[in-house]
């Protein structure tokens, strides 16, 4: 498994370069332009010259091959520089730089990465420790009522997008109730909010009800019927009975056994998940203005702010990569005859 | 907003501040706290010489300001000079070459030093580099050189005669930047400098403490702000992002922030959000006008790249028959009911606004569907093979009528095909995501100044009180073609002699009387050649929280120029 | 969970016994109705009901439900209930495809992943760049580059049709692709598997026989979100100008549309919304009941 581990380490360097290559090229054959949204009323001329001050028609491949000196060479200097205050004398290079906002994309990714883990992270958290009982207990009393009633609210959940259940939450919750009631919730996220007692942090909490909710509907809704499947086809293998059969509590067969045999699909899920955290929820994000990392790709997108969206993309790429191997180890731990080598 | 005279020399002196502070609008700097204001497009950048976006330039103009600005009515006002230079007054010079502003004494930045005739021109430098991609280069247009005489006086020189020489240090685009903070970003360095971009050193009411690009700003007053008890605000709370029905539902019924910019909602949206009680709409009108533009020039896919849309003429858009008949089956004053209520009105005009260039010789109110078939009849188009679309020759009444992708455009499209077809014309739709429809990406189909369709539409409208460059969209060299990179400004290609020599004549004529009848006569013409049909004249709709007082809406500079005025009512 | 005795079933074709098996399922029998109703509903509809859903009378704009028009108009006076039907039509059919080619390609490359050593390598990596590309910009390119050429061969809405099921289909997949390869890698070492082995079965009827019958059940589920994801993913792209022209109603459309009046006309809303999560339903029940049926220890219980 060790070996393993790493020849596939050594392995995601070159399948990162292609990733990051087919990236760079989509997002820029992409038609969106970074002069599209400013007004019509600023001639074509203008246009050309902004985009020529961007470097936006520079051949490709220089402008790649930029993108890849910036990311890979001067941004990690300069972090260090940041962390450690040594001098590896980046002063006077130009740092990857935000065609809309025109300062450095890293900063920008910093910026939003408090309130992007704040609130799609606990989500995520909130969502898979619902999801699992709901999902162990549904498997085990399959076509009880508690399992229908499960299967009926995360189908319910699932195919009720964010923009209609983010705006039903508000309605309920912030236009109908008063704003001086006690169950009045913000609507609009405030970014600027830092927790530094308790009161600050029950406002916190308040304003990070809505969109954790919304979110963890969704997450709850999947990991929950992956966990019920499994579960529900390992209960029905013949280790269980044996398990029974000797005798063994019911709850450790249930909770150990069956539990860990049935946790590859979930891992896989979740796996999958955490990489979206990073992600940010674009629509969520819109809908309650968190304005983390996935309204940072979107507004990006719909500016054609090339290094932006490639730089995020790229970081999410990695992290696929990354929790995809993970994944990977984790199917090894859990079923140990499981081999790669 | 109304100063008692009587209260306001009252408030200097100290025993009656609580007196002044009672009747709402008079009283110390900072006395009322916090303002909140949501625009649902976040700024991402303090510096409107480096985007030309609307929602960064109003962000910018609560702490940068320019030498004069637009009044709600569009009048010039006089901002950081003591007057608006005049040929009368003298600083317009005769020959109208150059123009010579006096800058109001005592005038300080907000980190204290004195604001000088070294930073407007400077201004002029930082903004004029052609490496530095300056989105307001326009504004300079015809410049040739910003002189700065003495301390507080500048005098501009325009390579000709300027009939209307108030591009420059005018109106929100053009604010003044502090030469000392931006010594080091003029040129290629422009981009560079984003601690300058984000937090510039302003004149204006208030000044950067924190900026979140595309999310969050945070002001204070500005305690070097020329106008004693002035702003009335101590901090402001700018928040970006989300949608225009989200912004006014945070206003008008959830009350959580005072002012929501650009609410593009429906009508009965508006109305019931109005119903919440925490807030009102409040609208004003600009010259911006939704029109569909009809293609002069043959946009068929058979063509060529360098055919489509450049050769003319178009198979039957030319046809007057056609295009009248078009204008006339199309009923404005229910699209203005549906789409935009109090903030739109019928126009039959290209330039409805200023009220000087609005010109009344159309009229287009009344829908003729029976008018529109008979003049289509008259004219030879019969449905001859019953395929519901009129034919003549083997042309058939056929378009694609594309537009950018806008709930409210949508519902418009909808409703002008179902017209059309009553009157024998069968439209395809087709809506472009607006990054891409105005992208300008001459690489992509899908954009408006390509116009590979028979008709689009989208609404347009030109800065400040003068159309003269407006109008410029329909010289014939200003069509797109794959010779200019699908660069230009006249998208439907219109191309006419008369037209050209008439706006000639207006580039070279003085006085607002004799251009405004050039304007119409212009306006007019372009109209009635088919090149444009107008639909609904836009206003802005903003909203504010019944207890901001002091909000003028101004359509011709930023929304928030008169912030310094804004009161919390009590 | 009582425990299980096996019944051997007269021999006959096993589809029958499956048939069987669903039937007595009850969830998946009512969901099977409700399934083929709400496809009946989106084809035949459209034509006994006789109402254009594009037709506009203005003048009777913003109705609540009568008999004139059972589901109310929307705010240019359309007939609710026709636009239903007929964008239950877009959505069933995008719904179904893009859930049909994302599962069947997914279970494709997390079969073969999971059961050929040496291919797992290279087809785990292409699952991991197509999950990093973004969705936005990788649409516009492929808009862009074949809209007129399928729009010239199609017709503009076979067009779109076709551009749309195979977008969605094409950046779904990889989700049911990494499922199904982690339970194929555990299956692949199980002894009955190697029992197989043993005797020489060859590797394409093993993955029919052993391998498939027993990751069916993520691919069910798979297959129940796929449907629900593509049907808003639809509308997602629709919404961004990207998807069917403006007046081309769909599910996911009708559901963005309506929520500016959530307030005013709560009922525009809950169509849409009801009709979608209905959809899923019926699928998740008919995916519970099939899986069942499908599984030799469970039939014949």
């Amino acid at each position: 498994m060790f070996t393993f581990t790493i020849r596939r380490l050594i392995l995601t360097v070159p399948t990162l370069l292609f990733i990051s290559f087919v990236i760079f090229m989509i997002v820029k054959l992409s038609p969106s332009d970074p002069t599209g949204n400013l007004p019509l009323t600023i001639p074509s001329e203008v246009r050309e010259q902004i985009r020529e001050a961007l470097g936006v028609n520079k051949p490709l491949i220089v402008q790649y091959g930029l993108w890849l000196k910036q990311f890979f060479w001067l941004e990690p200097r300069i972090y260090l520089e940041h962390a450690f205050g040594w001098d590896l004398g980046t002063a006077g290079e130009t740092r990857l730089i935000s065609y809309q906002t025109r300062s450095p994309v890293m900063d920008l990714i910093m910026q939003r990465m408090p309130q992007t883990l704040m609130v799609v992270g606990t989500a995520y958290l909130v969502g898979t420790l619902i999801a699992l009982p709901i999902g162990i207990i549904s498997a085990y009393k399959q076509y009880s009522v508690f399992d229908q009633m499960g299967t009926l609210v995360s189908m319910i959940g699932f195919s009720v997008p964010p923009f209609f259940s983010g705006v039903l939450v508000i309605v309920l919750f912030s236009v109908m109730i008063p704003s001086d009631s006690y169950f009045w919730l913000p609507s609009i996220y405030d970014t600027t909010h830092e927790v530094t007692d308790w009161e600050s942090f029950k406002f916190q909490f308040r304003q990070m009800i809505m969109p954790v909710m919304v979110l963890a509907l969704q997450i709850t809704a999947q990991i929950s019927r992956f966990t019920r499947a499994s579960m529900l086809d390992n209960l029905n293998q013949d280790y269980v009975r044996t398990a029974r059969a000797k005798g063994m509590k019911e709850k450790t067969v249930v909770l150990v056994h069956v539990l860990r045999n049935s946790m590859i699909p979930v891992v896989t899920v979740i796996a999958l998940g955490i990489p979206s955290i990073f992600g940010g929820a674009i629509i969520t994000e819109q809908v309650f203005k968190v304005n983390g990392l996935g309204q940072l790709l979107i507004i990006a997108i719909q500016g054609g702010d090339v290094p932006t969206v490639q730089t995020l993309t790229f970081i999410f790429a990695i992290l696929i990569v990354l929790f995809n191997l993970i994944a990977d180890v984790l199917y090894g731990i859990l079923d140990p005859r499981i081999r790669y080598d | 907003m109304k100063l008692k005279p009587a209260l306001l020399g009252a408030a200097a002196s100290l025993a009656f501040v609580p007196m002044a502070m009672a009747d709402g609008h008079s009283g110390e700097r900072g006395r009322d706290g916090a303002v909140s204001i949501i625009y649902w497009q976040a700024p991402s950048i303090m510096n409107p010489f480096l985007s030309g976006g609307t929602k960064d330039v109003e962000a910018g103009s609560m702490v940068v300001e320019p030498l004069a600005r637009y009044s709600e009515t569009g009048e010039l006002v006089p901002w950081l000079v003591d007057e608006i230079p005049t040929t009368d007054n003298g600083g317009v010079s005769e020959d109208l070459t150059t123009i010579t502003w006096k800058i109001k004494p005592g005038i300080v930045w907000s980190d204290g030093t004195p604001f000088t005739s070294a930073d407007v021109k400077f201004t002029a430098d930082y903004c004029m580099n052609p490496e530095g991609g300056c989105a307001q280069i326009t504004k300079f247009e015809g410049v040739t050189n910003v002189e700065a005489i003495d301390d507080l006086t500048v005098k501009v020189t325009f390579d000709k005669p300027t009939p209307f020489p108030y591009g420059p240090f005018v109106g929100g685009e053009s604010p003044i930047l502090q030469a000392a903070q931006f010594a080091d970003c003029t040129g290629a360095a422009a981009s560079s400098c984003s601690e300058q971009n984000f937090n510039p050193i302003g004149t204006g009411p208030f000044k950067v403490v924190e900026f979140k690009p595309n999310d969050v700003i945070t002001m204070e007053a500005n305690e070097n702000y020329r106008e004693e008890g002035k702003p009335a605000f101590a901090t402001v709370t700018f928040k970006g992002g989300g949608d225009a029905t989200a912004a006014g539902r945070a206003v008008m019924e959830t009350g959580e922030f005072d002012y929501a910019w650009n609410l593009q909602l429906a009508p009965d949206v508006i109305a019931n959000m109005e119903k919440g009680g925490k807030g009102k709409p409040v609208a004003g009108f600009g010259p911006l006008v939704e029109r569909l533009m009809l293609n002069q020039t043959n946009p068929s896919p058979d063509l060529g790249p360098e055919e489509r849309s450049v050769i003319r003429p178009h198979p039957f858009l030319g046809d007057p028959a056609v295009y009248k008949a078009m204008s006339m089956a199309i009923d404005r004053p229910l699209l203005v009911e549906i789409g935009y209520g109090k903030a739109g009105k019928v126009t039959c005009n290209w330039v409805p606004a200023p009220d000087a260039f609005n010109s009344t010789s159309m009229t287009c109110d009344k829908q003729d569907i029976a008018g529109a078939n008979k003049l289509l009849e008259d004219a030879g188009w019969v449905d001859s093979n019953g395929d519901g679309s009129r034919d003549k020759d083997g042309v058939e009444l056929s378009l694609l009528y594309q537009s950018s992708t806008n709930a409210v455009r949508q519902d418009f499209q909808a409703l002008i095909k179902q017209w059309w077809s009553e009157i024998g014309i069968t439209a395809e739709l087709r809506n472009v995501d607006s990054s891409v429809f105005f992208g300008g990406d001459a690489a992509s189909p899908d954009t408006f100044q390509k116009f590979y369709a028979d008709v689009e539409m989208y609404a347009n409208t030109f800065n400040g009180t003068d159309p003269q460059s407006y109008l410029a969209n329909g010289l014939c060299d200003k069509a797109p073609s794959p010779a200019t990179q699908w660069q230009g400004e006249n998208i439907t290609r219109f191309c006419n002699e008369e037209y050209d020599a008439l706006h000639k004549k207006l580039s070279n004529t003085a006085g607002l009387e004799a251009r405004a009848e050039i304007g119409k006569q212009l306006n007019d013409l372009i109209v009635q050649e088919g090149a444009i049909i107008p639909l609904v004249h836009r206003g802005r709709l903003s909203a504010h929280a019944n207890s901001l007082g002091g909000v003028k809406l101004n359509v011709w500079d930023s929304e928030l120029w008169n912030v310094a005025d804004w009161y919390r009512v009590k | 969970m009582t425990d299980t005795t096996q019944i051997t079933a007269p021999p006959r074709n096993q589809w029958w016994d499956v048939w069987d098996q669903f039937k007595t399922h009850k969830g998946a029998l009512i969901g099977a109705v409700f399934f083929i109703l709400i496809i009946l509903g989106v084809i035949f509809g459209p034509w006994l009901w006789g109402v254009d859903a594009t037709h506009i009378d203005i003048r009777s704009r913003n109705q609540g439900p009568s008999l004139a028009h059972p589901m109310g108009t929307d705010q240019l006076g359309r007939d609710t209930f026709a636009r239903m039907m007929a964008g239950g039509r877009v959505s069933m059919a995008v719904g179904l495809t893009a859930m049909a080619l994302a599962l069947g390609l997914g279970t494709l490359v997390g079969v073969v992943a999971g059961y050929f050593k040496k291919l797992d390598g290279i087809m785990m990596r292409t699952t991991d760049l197509f999950l990093a590309l973004p969705l936005l910009p990788l649409l516009l390119v492929i808009i862009m580059l074949f809209r007129d050429k399928l729009n010239s061969a199609f017709g503009p809405e076979g067009g779109i049709f076709i551009l749309m099921v195979s977008a969605i289909g094409a950046t779904s997949w990889m989700q049911t692709a990494r499922i199904v390869r982690g339970d194929v890698l555990a299956i692949k070492e199980r002894e009955f598997v190697l029992a197989a082995r043993s005797i020489g079965t060859p590797s394409r009827r093993m993955i029919i026989r052993h391998i498939l019958p027993n990751v069916l059940s993520p691919i069910m589920v798979s297959a129940t979100l796929g449907i629900a994801n593509a049907i808003i993913t639809e509308s997602a792209l629709s919404f961004l100008g990207l998807g069917f022209p403006p007046d081309f109603p769909t599910w996911g459309r009708l559901l963005f549309d309506s929520v500016d009046y959530l307030q005013q006309y709560p009922e525009r809303v809950m169509w849409p919304g009801l009709a979608i999560s209905l959809t899923v339903l019926s699928v998740n029940y008919m995916g519970d009941g099939l899986r069942d049926a499908l599984d030799p220890k469970i039939r014949g219980r």
